[in-house]
Protein backbone atom coordinates (compact mmCIF):
# COMPACT_ATOMS: atom_id res chain seq x y z
CA UNK A 1 0.00 0.00 0.00
CA UNK A 2 1.23 3.68 -0.80
CA UNK A 3 2.28 5.78 2.21
CA UNK A 4 0.94 9.05 1.98
CA UNK A 5 3.49 11.42 3.16
CA UNK A 6 2.12 14.83 4.88
CA UNK A 7 3.65 18.03 5.41
CA UNK A 8 4.15 18.79 9.52
CA UNK A 9 1.22 21.00 10.04
CA UNK A 10 2.51 24.23 10.88
CA UNK A 11 1.57 25.54 14.70
CA UNK A 12 -1.25 27.20 14.35
CA UNK A 13 -1.66 30.91 16.15
CA UNK A 14 -4.23 32.37 18.39
CA UNK A 15 -5.25 35.75 16.93
CA UNK A 16 -7.28 38.38 19.36
CA UNK A 17 -9.01 40.90 17.24
CA UNK A 18 -11.52 43.38 17.74
CA UNK A 19 -14.12 43.77 15.00
CA UNK A 20 -16.72 46.74 15.16
CA UNK A 21 -16.44 46.93 18.89
CA UNK A 22 -16.59 43.57 19.43
CA UNK A 23 -13.61 41.05 20.50
CA UNK A 24 -12.87 37.64 18.93
CA UNK A 25 -9.81 35.07 19.37
CA UNK A 26 -9.99 32.55 17.05
CA UNK A 27 -7.05 30.06 16.02
CA UNK A 28 -5.75 30.35 12.86
CA UNK A 29 -3.06 28.58 10.46
CA UNK A 30 -0.34 31.07 9.42
CA UNK A 31 -1.25 31.60 6.10
CA UNK A 32 -4.71 32.37 6.68
CA UNK A 33 -5.56 35.95 5.22
CA UNK A 34 -7.09 38.49 7.26
CA UNK A 35 -10.37 38.64 4.19
CA UNK A 36 -11.26 35.25 5.61
CA UNK A 37 -10.88 35.79 8.90
CA UNK A 38 -13.76 38.12 8.83
CA UNK A 39 -16.07 36.29 6.15
CA UNK A 40 -15.68 32.69 7.05
CA UNK A 41 -14.61 32.31 11.01
CA UNK A 42 -16.60 35.63 12.18
CA UNK A 43 -19.45 35.42 9.39
CA UNK A 44 -18.85 39.14 8.92
CA UNK A 45 -19.64 38.66 4.79
CA UNK A 46 -20.15 42.43 4.40
CA UNK A 47 -16.18 42.32 3.21
CA UNK A 48 -15.50 40.46 -0.34
CA UNK A 49 -12.84 38.70 -1.92
CA UNK A 50 -12.75 40.13 -6.04
CA UNK A 51 -9.31 39.45 -7.30
CA UNK A 52 -6.30 37.11 -6.88
CA UNK A 53 -3.99 39.83 -7.24
CA UNK A 54 -4.62 42.32 -4.59
CA UNK A 55 -6.12 45.00 -6.75
CA UNK A 56 -9.79 45.34 -6.75
CA UNK A 57 -9.93 46.92 -2.96
CA UNK A 58 -13.33 44.48 -2.01
CA UNK A 59 -11.55 43.13 0.39
CA UNK A 60 -10.92 46.68 1.83
CA UNK A 61 -11.48 47.15 5.81
CA UNK A 62 -9.98 49.36 8.37
CA UNK A 63 -7.20 48.21 10.50
CA UNK A 64 -6.96 50.38 13.82
CA UNK A 65 -8.57 53.41 11.77
CA UNK A 66 -6.77 53.11 8.03
CA UNK A 67 -8.35 51.52 5.53
CA UNK A 68 -6.03 48.29 3.59
CA UNK A 69 -6.91 45.25 1.73
CA UNK A 70 -7.56 42.69 3.91
CA UNK A 71 -6.99 40.10 1.33
CA UNK A 72 -3.40 40.96 1.49
CA UNK A 73 -2.75 41.09 5.14
CA UNK A 74 -2.53 37.97 7.17
CA UNK A 75 -4.62 37.47 10.54
CA UNK A 76 -1.42 36.95 12.29
CA UNK A 77 -0.66 40.12 11.39
CA UNK A 78 -3.69 41.43 12.69
CA UNK A 79 -3.55 40.19 16.03
CA UNK A 80 -4.08 42.85 18.26
CA UNK A 81 -5.77 45.06 15.63
CA UNK A 82 -9.25 46.98 15.91
CA UNK A 83 -10.95 46.55 12.48
CA UNK A 84 -14.19 48.12 11.54
CA UNK A 85 -15.39 46.64 8.41
CA UNK A 86 -19.03 47.42 5.83
CA UNK A 87 -21.01 46.06 8.81
CA UNK A 88 -19.47 48.41 11.50
CA UNK A 89 -20.54 51.44 9.69
CA UNK A 90 -24.67 51.59 10.02
CA UNK A 91 -25.70 52.70 13.62
CA UNK A 92 -26.74 50.14 16.28
CA UNK A 93 -30.62 51.24 15.28
CA UNK A 94 -29.82 50.54 11.33
CA UNK A 95 -29.39 54.45 10.40
CA UNK A 96 -27.34 54.47 7.64
CA UNK A 97 -23.80 56.36 7.50
CA UNK A 98 -23.98 59.18 5.43
CA UNK A 99 -21.22 57.87 2.92
CA UNK A 100 -23.86 54.86 2.77
CA UNK A 101 -27.28 57.28 2.58
CA UNK A 102 -25.44 59.24 -0.18
CA UNK A 103 -24.78 55.91 -1.83
CA UNK A 104 -28.49 55.25 -1.54
CA UNK A 105 -29.62 58.64 -3.31
CA UNK A 106 -26.77 59.17 -5.90
CA UNK A 107 -27.29 55.36 -6.94
CA UNK A 108 -24.05 54.56 -6.57
CA UNK A 109 -23.94 50.63 -6.62
CA UNK A 110 -25.42 48.52 -9.43
CA UNK A 111 -24.36 44.52 -8.28
CA UNK A 112 -23.61 46.01 -5.26
CA UNK A 113 -20.00 43.79 -4.78
CA UNK A 114 -17.62 46.69 -4.96
CA UNK A 115 -19.73 48.66 -2.48
CA UNK A 116 -18.08 47.90 0.74
CA UNK A 117 -14.87 48.47 -0.12
CA UNK A 118 -15.87 51.83 -2.24
CA UNK A 119 -17.31 53.53 0.69
CA UNK A 120 -14.72 52.55 3.40
CA UNK A 121 -11.94 53.61 0.88
CA UNK A 122 -14.00 57.16 0.51
CA UNK A 123 -14.32 56.82 4.16
CA UNK A 124 -10.60 57.48 4.53
CA UNK A 125 -10.32 59.82 1.63
CA UNK A 126 -12.65 62.35 3.98
CA UNK A 127 -11.14 61.55 6.61
CA UNK A 128 -7.99 62.64 4.64
CA UNK A 129 -9.36 65.31 2.65
CA UNK A 130 -12.69 66.73 3.87
CA UNK A 131 -13.66 68.41 0.85
CA UNK A 132 -11.67 66.59 -2.45
CA UNK A 133 -12.44 67.70 -5.82
CA UNK A 134 -13.92 65.13 -8.49
CA UNK A 135 -10.18 64.82 -9.13
CA UNK A 136 -9.01 63.93 -6.06
CA UNK A 137 -11.83 61.76 -5.52
CA UNK A 138 -11.02 59.99 -8.41
CA UNK A 139 -7.45 59.18 -7.17
CA UNK A 140 -9.02 58.57 -3.48
CA UNK A 141 -10.62 55.08 -5.23
CA UNK A 142 -7.84 54.14 -7.59
CA UNK A 143 -7.62 51.22 -5.21
CA UNK A 144 -11.18 50.05 -6.05
CA UNK A 145 -12.40 48.57 -9.14
CA UNK A 146 -15.82 48.36 -10.23
CA UNK A 147 -17.31 46.76 -13.35
CA UNK A 148 -20.85 47.87 -13.66
CA UNK A 149 -21.11 51.87 -12.55
CA UNK A 150 -18.44 53.47 -14.84
CA UNK A 151 -17.64 55.06 -11.43
CA UNK A 152 -19.90 58.60 -11.92
CA UNK A 153 -21.88 58.00 -9.44
CA UNK A 154 -19.76 56.60 -7.13
CA UNK A 155 -17.76 59.76 -7.80
CA UNK A 156 -21.21 61.43 -7.07
CA UNK A 157 -21.70 59.76 -3.70
CA UNK A 158 -18.04 60.70 -2.40
CA UNK A 159 -18.76 64.29 -3.22
CA UNK A 160 -22.50 64.29 -1.80
CA UNK A 161 -20.85 62.26 1.11
CA UNK A 162 -18.25 64.87 1.53
CA UNK A 163 -21.27 67.65 1.84
CA UNK A 164 -23.36 65.53 4.17
CA UNK A 165 -20.16 64.87 6.47
CA UNK A 166 -19.01 68.59 6.56
CA UNK A 167 -22.83 70.12 7.36
CA UNK A 168 -23.53 71.61 3.78
CA UNK A 169 -26.29 69.74 3.35
CA UNK A 170 -28.49 67.66 5.26
CA UNK A 171 -28.28 64.32 5.75
CA UNK A 172 -31.36 63.05 3.96
CA UNK A 173 -31.79 64.86 0.63
CA UNK A 174 -34.46 67.18 0.51
CA UNK A 175 -36.09 66.10 -2.52
CA UNK A 176 -36.21 62.71 -1.06
CA UNK A 177 -38.06 64.00 1.65
CA UNK A 178 -40.49 65.95 -0.44
CA UNK A 179 -41.01 62.97 -2.57
CA UNK A 180 -42.22 60.53 0.76
CA UNK A 181 -44.14 63.37 2.27
CA UNK A 182 -46.71 62.66 -1.44
CA UNK B 1 -5.47 31.53 -3.85
CA UNK B 2 -3.83 31.50 -0.63
CA UNK B 3 -0.21 30.92 -0.19
CA UNK B 4 1.35 27.57 0.55
CA UNK B 5 1.72 26.47 4.29
CA UNK B 6 4.41 27.94 6.20
CA UNK B 7 5.90 29.15 9.68
CA UNK B 8 5.43 32.14 10.89
CA UNK B 9 7.18 34.50 13.46
CA UNK B 10 6.77 37.87 14.74
CA UNK B 11 10.24 38.89 16.28
CA UNK B 12 10.49 42.05 18.92
CA UNK B 13 14.24 42.89 17.78
CA UNK B 14 16.37 42.89 14.54
CA UNK B 15 18.95 40.22 16.63
CA UNK B 16 16.08 37.81 16.66
CA UNK B 17 14.79 38.50 13.19
CA UNK B 18 18.16 38.05 12.01
CA UNK B 19 18.15 34.65 14.22
CA UNK B 20 15.32 33.54 12.41
CA UNK B 21 16.50 34.01 9.15
CA UNK B 22 19.72 31.86 9.95
CA UNK B 23 17.77 29.61 11.11
CA UNK B 24 15.36 29.44 7.89
CA UNK B 25 18.66 28.58 5.91
CA UNK B 26 17.49 30.41 2.82
CA UNK B 27 13.69 29.26 3.24
CA UNK B 28 12.88 32.47 5.45
CA UNK B 29 11.83 35.45 4.07
CA UNK B 30 11.30 38.82 6.18
CA UNK B 31 7.35 40.16 6.15
CA UNK B 32 6.71 43.91 6.82
CA UNK B 33 3.80 45.42 4.85
CA UNK B 34 4.04 42.46 2.77
CA UNK B 35 1.99 43.86 -0.53
CA UNK B 36 4.93 42.58 -2.72
CA UNK B 37 5.28 39.10 -0.96
CA UNK B 38 1.85 38.41 -0.39
CA UNK B 39 0.54 38.69 -3.58
CA UNK B 40 3.49 36.40 -4.81
CA UNK B 41 2.82 33.93 -2.33
CA UNK B 42 -1.20 33.73 -2.95
CA UNK B 43 -0.29 33.02 -6.48
CA UNK B 44 2.40 30.71 -5.04
CA UNK B 45 5.31 32.22 -7.13
CA UNK B 46 7.23 32.23 -3.47
CA UNK B 47 6.75 29.79 -1.46
CA UNK B 48 9.19 30.31 2.04
CA UNK B 49 8.90 27.76 4.89
CA UNK B 50 8.97 30.45 7.39
CA UNK B 51 7.88 33.88 7.26
CA UNK B 52 9.74 36.09 9.73
CA UNK B 53 7.15 39.46 10.23
CA UNK B 54 9.16 42.33 11.37
CA UNK B 55 6.33 44.28 11.84
CA UNK B 56 6.58 44.16 15.38
CA UNK B 57 9.61 45.57 16.26
CA UNK B 58 9.72 48.90 17.92
CA UNK B 59 11.94 52.11 16.81
CA UNK B 60 11.84 51.46 13.04
CA UNK B 61 9.18 53.51 11.75
CA UNK B 62 11.24 56.95 12.09
CA UNK B 63 11.70 59.60 9.46
CA UNK B 64 13.98 62.37 10.32
CA UNK B 65 16.73 64.49 9.13
CA UNK B 66 20.11 63.97 10.39
CA UNK B 67 23.50 64.75 8.82
CA UNK B 68 22.60 65.99 5.66
CA UNK B 69 20.55 63.27 4.72
CA UNK B 70 16.83 61.97 5.45
CA UNK B 71 16.90 59.24 7.41
CA UNK B 72 14.21 56.60 6.37
CA UNK B 73 13.24 53.38 8.50
CA UNK B 74 13.20 49.77 7.43
CA UNK B 75 8.75 50.16 8.76
CA UNK B 76 8.18 53.41 7.84
CA UNK B 77 5.05 52.72 5.08
CA UNK B 78 4.61 55.67 1.99
CA UNK B 79 1.61 56.77 3.53
CA UNK B 80 4.18 57.58 6.58
CA UNK B 81 6.38 59.48 4.14
CA UNK B 82 3.44 61.55 2.39
CA UNK B 83 3.05 63.13 5.77
CA UNK B 84 6.40 63.67 6.81
CA UNK B 85 7.60 67.29 7.55
CA UNK B 86 11.03 66.02 6.42
CA UNK B 87 10.77 64.31 3.38
CA UNK B 88 8.77 67.46 2.28
CA UNK B 89 11.55 69.54 3.30
CA UNK B 90 14.61 67.79 2.30
CA UNK B 91 13.62 65.15 -0.30
CA UNK B 92 10.29 66.70 -1.79
CA UNK B 93 10.70 63.97 -4.78
CA UNK B 94 10.41 60.64 -2.86
CA UNK B 95 6.69 61.98 -1.30
CA UNK B 96 5.78 62.88 -5.37
CA UNK B 97 6.87 59.37 -6.02
CA UNK B 98 5.22 57.77 -2.69
CA UNK B 99 1.86 59.38 -4.14
CA UNK B 100 2.32 57.10 -7.34
CA UNK B 101 3.06 53.67 -5.32
CA UNK B 102 -0.24 51.61 -6.03
CA UNK B 103 -3.48 52.95 -4.22
CA UNK B 104 -4.08 54.45 -0.81
CA UNK B 105 -4.65 50.92 0.41
CA UNK B 106 -1.21 50.21 -0.71
CA UNK B 107 0.21 52.84 0.78
CA UNK B 108 -1.20 52.43 4.59
CA UNK B 109 1.10 48.98 4.05
CA UNK B 110 3.74 49.28 1.82
CA UNK B 111 7.61 50.36 2.72
CA UNK B 112 10.15 52.02 1.15
CA UNK B 113 13.01 49.38 1.89
CA UNK B 114 10.57 46.42 1.31
CA UNK B 115 10.27 48.07 -2.25
CA UNK B 116 13.88 48.21 -2.83
CA UNK B 117 14.94 44.49 -0.80
CA UNK B 118 11.88 42.99 -3.28
CA UNK B 119 13.00 44.81 -6.40
CA UNK B 120 10.78 44.80 -8.47
CA UNK B 121 11.36 45.64 -12.21
CA UNK B 122 7.94 47.87 -12.58
CA UNK B 123 8.26 49.17 -8.88
CA UNK B 124 8.50 53.14 -8.53
CA UNK B 125 11.10 53.27 -5.47
CA UNK B 126 14.45 51.92 -7.31
CA UNK B 127 14.05 54.26 -10.16
CA UNK B 128 13.69 57.04 -7.33
CA UNK B 129 16.55 56.12 -5.25
CA UNK B 130 19.06 55.72 -8.27
CA UNK B 131 18.16 59.31 -9.00
CA UNK B 132 18.36 60.53 -5.31
CA UNK B 133 21.89 58.43 -4.95
CA UNK B 134 20.61 56.79 -1.81
CA UNK B 135 22.18 54.74 0.49
CA UNK B 136 20.82 51.13 1.84
CA UNK B 137 21.99 50.17 5.94
CA UNK B 138 21.31 46.63 6.09
CA UNK B 139 22.41 44.21 9.34
CA UNK B 140 23.35 40.51 9.01
CA UNK B 141 25.31 37.62 10.90
CA UNK B 142 29.05 39.48 9.88
CA UNK B 143 27.28 42.71 11.09
CA UNK B 144 26.20 46.08 9.25
CA UNK B 145 26.76 48.02 6.35
CA UNK B 146 26.03 50.69 3.73
CA UNK B 147 25.11 49.63 0.17
CA UNK B 148 25.68 52.53 -1.96
CA UNK B 149 22.62 52.54 -4.51
CA UNK B 150 24.40 52.41 -8.33
CA UNK B 151 25.18 48.78 -8.23
CA UNK B 152 22.14 47.28 -5.54
CA UNK B 153 19.95 46.08 -8.08
CA UNK B 154 21.49 43.34 -9.87
CA UNK B 155 18.52 41.28 -11.66
CA UNK B 156 14.84 40.85 -11.74
CA UNK B 157 13.85 40.68 -7.79
CA UNK B 158 17.78 40.15 -7.28
CA UNK B 159 19.49 42.59 -5.44
CA UNK B 160 23.43 42.89 -3.44
CA UNK B 161 21.07 41.99 0.33
CA UNK B 162 21.84 38.69 1.34
CA UNK B 163 20.19 36.06 2.15
CA UNK B 164 20.44 36.50 6.13
CA UNK B 165 20.06 40.46 5.64
CA UNK B 166 17.72 42.83 6.84
CA UNK B 167 17.51 46.60 5.34
CA UNK B 168 17.15 49.23 8.77
CA UNK B 169 17.43 51.81 6.89
CA UNK B 170 17.45 54.41 3.63
CA UNK B 171 18.81 57.09 3.86
CA UNK B 172 18.55 60.22 0.93
CA UNK B 173 20.68 62.93 0.47
CA UNK B 174 18.99 66.18 1.50
CA UNK B 175 18.40 68.20 -1.51
CA UNK B 176 20.93 71.24 -2.47
CA UNK B 177 19.77 74.49 -3.62
CA UNK B 178 19.89 74.57 -7.61
CA UNK B 179 18.90 71.25 -7.70
CA UNK B 180 15.48 69.90 -8.81
CA UNK B 181 13.95 66.63 -9.31
CA UNK B 182 10.45 65.01 -10.44
CA UNK B 183 9.40 61.41 -10.97
CA UNK B 184 6.78 60.85 -13.65
CA UNK B 185 5.04 57.08 -14.53
CA UNK B 186 2.77 55.73 -17.02
CA UNK B 187 1.06 53.09 -15.34
CA UNK B 188 -1.12 49.72 -15.63
CA UNK B 189 -4.50 51.20 -14.55
CA UNK B 190 -5.34 48.48 -12.55
CA UNK B 191 -2.32 47.50 -10.74
CA UNK B 192 -0.71 50.73 -11.02
CA UNK B 193 2.76 49.26 -11.88
CA UNK B 194 4.26 51.16 -13.76
CA UNK B 195 5.05 50.43 -17.86
CA UNK B 196 7.72 52.64 -17.74
CA UNK B 197 8.59 55.34 -15.00
CA UNK B 198 11.45 57.90 -14.99
CA UNK B 199 13.06 59.84 -12.23
CA UNK B 200 15.27 62.92 -12.98
CA UNK B 201 17.42 65.24 -10.33
CA UNK B 202 18.96 68.03 -12.23
CA UNK B 203 21.65 70.43 -11.10
CA UNK B 204 22.29 73.59 -12.57
CA UNK B 205 25.27 75.92 -11.95
CA UNK B 206 25.21 79.28 -14.13
CA UNK B 207 22.31 78.09 -16.56
CA UNK B 208 23.67 74.79 -17.94
CA UNK B 209 23.23 71.40 -16.21
CA UNK B 210 25.79 70.41 -13.88
CA UNK B 211 24.57 67.37 -12.30
CA UNK B 212 22.17 65.01 -13.77
CA UNK B 213 21.15 61.68 -12.35
CA UNK B 214 18.25 59.69 -13.77
CA UNK B 215 16.65 56.33 -12.63
CA UNK B 216 14.38 54.31 -15.10
CA UNK B 217 11.89 51.43 -13.86
CA UNK B 218 9.75 49.78 -15.58
CA UNK B 219 11.31 48.82 -19.15
CA UNK B 220 14.07 46.85 -18.08
CA UNK B 221 14.66 43.58 -16.03
CA UNK B 222 15.71 46.10 -13.09
CA UNK B 223 15.70 49.60 -12.33
CA UNK B 224 18.98 51.75 -13.71
CA UNK B 225 20.63 54.84 -14.44
CA UNK B 226 20.40 55.48 -18.46
CA UNK B 227 24.35 56.68 -17.91
CA UNK B 228 24.72 58.12 -21.93
CA UNK B 229 21.54 60.18 -21.30
CA UNK B 230 22.82 61.97 -18.14
CA UNK B 231 26.42 62.21 -20.10
CA UNK B 232 24.50 63.69 -23.00
CA UNK B 233 22.47 66.34 -20.55
CA UNK B 234 25.76 67.68 -18.53
CA UNK B 235 27.06 71.19 -19.53
CA UNK B 236 23.91 71.85 -21.77
CA UNK B 237 21.76 74.61 -21.06
CA UNK B 238 17.98 73.14 -20.45
CA UNK B 239 16.45 73.78 -23.65
CA UNK B 240 13.56 71.71 -24.64
CA UNK B 241 15.67 70.78 -27.43
CA UNK B 242 18.78 69.98 -25.95
CA UNK B 243 16.98 67.30 -23.35
CA UNK B 244 14.73 65.78 -26.02
CA UNK B 245 18.06 65.41 -28.03
CA UNK B 246 19.85 63.73 -24.69
CA UNK B 247 16.93 61.39 -23.69
CA UNK B 248 17.17 59.25 -27.04
CA UNK B 249 19.02 56.80 -25.59
CA UNK B 250 17.01 56.35 -22.78
CA UNK B 251 16.55 52.65 -22.82
CA UNK B 252 19.79 52.19 -25.56
CA UNK B 253 21.88 48.60 -24.20
CA UNK B 254 19.02 47.79 -22.55
CA UNK B 255 16.43 44.44 -22.28
CA UNK B 256 13.76 45.73 -22.64
CA UNK B 257 10.84 43.61 -21.75
CA UNK B 258 7.54 43.21 -23.41
CA UNK B 259 4.08 41.36 -21.60
CA UNK B 260 0.50 41.74 -22.24
CA UNK B 261 0.36 45.09 -21.37
CA UNK B 262 3.14 46.87 -23.74
CA UNK B 263 5.29 45.60 -26.08
CA UNK B 264 9.08 46.01 -26.11
CA UNK B 265 9.14 48.61 -28.72
CA UNK B 266 6.11 50.42 -26.34
CA UNK B 267 8.15 50.60 -23.67
CA UNK B 268 11.26 51.79 -25.13
CA UNK B 269 8.88 54.71 -26.69
CA UNK B 270 7.37 55.30 -23.11
CA UNK B 271 11.14 55.23 -21.45
CA UNK B 272 12.04 58.21 -23.88
CA UNK B 273 9.33 60.06 -23.68
CA UNK B 274 9.21 60.17 -19.22
CA UNK B 275 12.77 60.59 -19.06
CA UNK B 276 12.62 63.58 -21.39
CA UNK B 277 9.38 64.86 -18.96
CA UNK B 278 11.30 64.21 -15.90
CA UNK B 279 14.21 65.90 -16.83
CA UNK B 280 12.21 68.99 -17.85
CA UNK B 281 10.04 69.07 -14.97
CA UNK B 282 13.34 68.16 -12.58
CA UNK B 283 15.34 71.23 -14.30
CA UNK B 284 12.72 73.95 -13.91
CA UNK B 285 12.28 73.32 -10.44
CA UNK B 286 15.93 73.64 -10.33
CA UNK B 287 15.68 76.82 -11.68
CA UNK B 288 12.91 77.04 -8.92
Amino acid sequence: MTQVQTLAEPRSHSVAVTVNGTRYTRDVEPRQLLVYLLREQLGLTGTHVGCDTSQCGACTVLLNGTAVKSCTILAVQADGAEIKTIEGFADASGRLHPIQQAFWEEHGLQCGFCTPGMVIAIDQLLRDNPSPTDEEVRRGIEGNLCRCTGYQNIVKSALSASKKLSGQEPFEKPELQQAAAV
Amino acid sequence: MFPAKFEYAAPSTVEEALALLKQGNGDAKIIAGGHSLLPLMKLRLAQPKLLVDIGRITGLSYIRTEGGNVLVGALATYRDILQSPDVHRGAPVLAEAAHEVGDPQVRARGTLAGSLAHGDPAADMPAVVLALEASIHAVGPDGERDLPIDNFFVDMLTTLLGEHELITQVSIPVQSPGTGAAYLKFDQPASHYALAGACARITLADGTISQARIGVTGVGTKAYRPTAVEEALVGKAPTEDAIKQACQSAAEGIDVQGDIHASPDYRAHLARVLTRRAVVKAAERARG
